[in-house]
């Protein structure tokens, strides 16, 4: 009697395993890194300025009573030129953008700004992503929505499209 | 004619460049000086995800991100840290999947329980067999 229904344990496993194995084939597979800092307070740090003529950049900065964009960029990541004409844009609805510059030249980044246009405020200087690291971040481009008490509201992750503007403007003005 | 114009407009095209122009950081690379450091920030490094290449961990990846938490973490353990706190600073802010050490909660007791149950049901098994082979 025991023995009989013993028979059909093999069988179930399979059935399991096979079950497990189509959930996860079938569900595409998201590479992205969320930072889980999304709610916390930003993480002290204080990074030198990038370009002569702008300041850097410091936790301090993000504490003025009015929400900010942290946006991590490279002269040399290639979806950071897309997605300047979307920040200049922002920045011409008069959302303030802060920069940090992840493993860069001053002078490429100068460069690059010249060609793209340059929609910050202020833009730091990161060599070692060190700063990138203690965000969260795990690549360029990403930006940050952080409130005017410098709390961490919203992290958009790649460049930011024509269609992700929107989502931008009210995720600040959620952060109000 | 053309096909040969096209093949040598490939070798003169510059490739799109996905990695920055800077040396790597100055602990990426480089051991600590203590060798009990070096070999804790090693420990430390295997059991570490990289960011980008995900299916490395941060000691046998080639990628700058990579390059960059090496120098971080060698950098804390040659300021004192200890490893498990440069841990948790991580999966702080990446969650636990940055960590190849998976920590025991709910979500992981299959994880850490389905050893020691396939254990349990192999001598429940091999029991039963050699006792009826005794008995033969």
């Amino acid at each position: 009697m025991n023995r009989k229904r013993l028979i059909w344990v093999p069988l179930i496993i399979f059935a399991v395993l096979a079950l497990v194995s189509i959930i996860g084939l079938t569900r595409p597979n998201d590479p992205t890194i969320r930072s889980h800092l999304i709610g916390e307070a930003l993480p002290d740090f204080a990074l030198p300025a990038s370009q002569a003529g702008k300041p850097g950049l410091a936790t301090a900065d993000f504490r003025q009573g009015r929400p900010r964009l942290l946006n991590v960029f490279a002269s040399w990541c290639v979806p950071c030129a897309a997605e300047a004409p979307q920040l200049r844009q922002l920045a011409e609805a008069g959302v303030p953008i802060d920069a940090i510059a992840i493993r860069d030249r001053p002078a490429d980044t100068a460069r690059f700004l010249a060609r793209y246009g340059d929609p910050y405020a202020r833009i730091a200087d990161d060599k070692d992503s060190s700063v990138q690291l203690a965000l969260g971040s795990s690549g360029v481009p990403e930006t940050f929505v952080i409130d005017g008490k410098g709390v961490i509201r919203h992290q958009h992750i790649g460049d930011i499209r024509p269609e992700d503007v929107p989502g931008i403007l009210s995720a600040l003005q959620a952060a109000q | 004619m053309k096909r040969a114009l096209i093949a040598l407009a490939l070798i003169a095209a510059a490739p799109a460049l996905a990695d920055s122009s800077l040396p790597p950081a100055a602990l990426a690379n480089t051991q600590l000086p203590d060798p009990k450091q070096e070999a804790a920030a090693k420990a430390l490094m295997v059991t570490l995800r990289c960011l980008v290449c995900q299916g490395q961990s941060i000691a046998d990846s080639d990628a700058e991100i990579a390059g960059d938490m090496r120098a971080l973490v060698r950098r804390r353990i040659q300021a004192g840290e200890k490893p498990e706190d440069i841990r948790q600073w991580l999966i702080a802010r990446y969650g636990n999947w940055v960590s190849y050490a998976p920590p025991v909660e709910p979500v992981t007791w299959p994880l850490w329980g389905a050893p020691i149950l396939l254990l349990v049901a192999g001598t429940v098994i091999a029991r039963g067999s050699l006792k009826r082979r005794r008995r033969t």
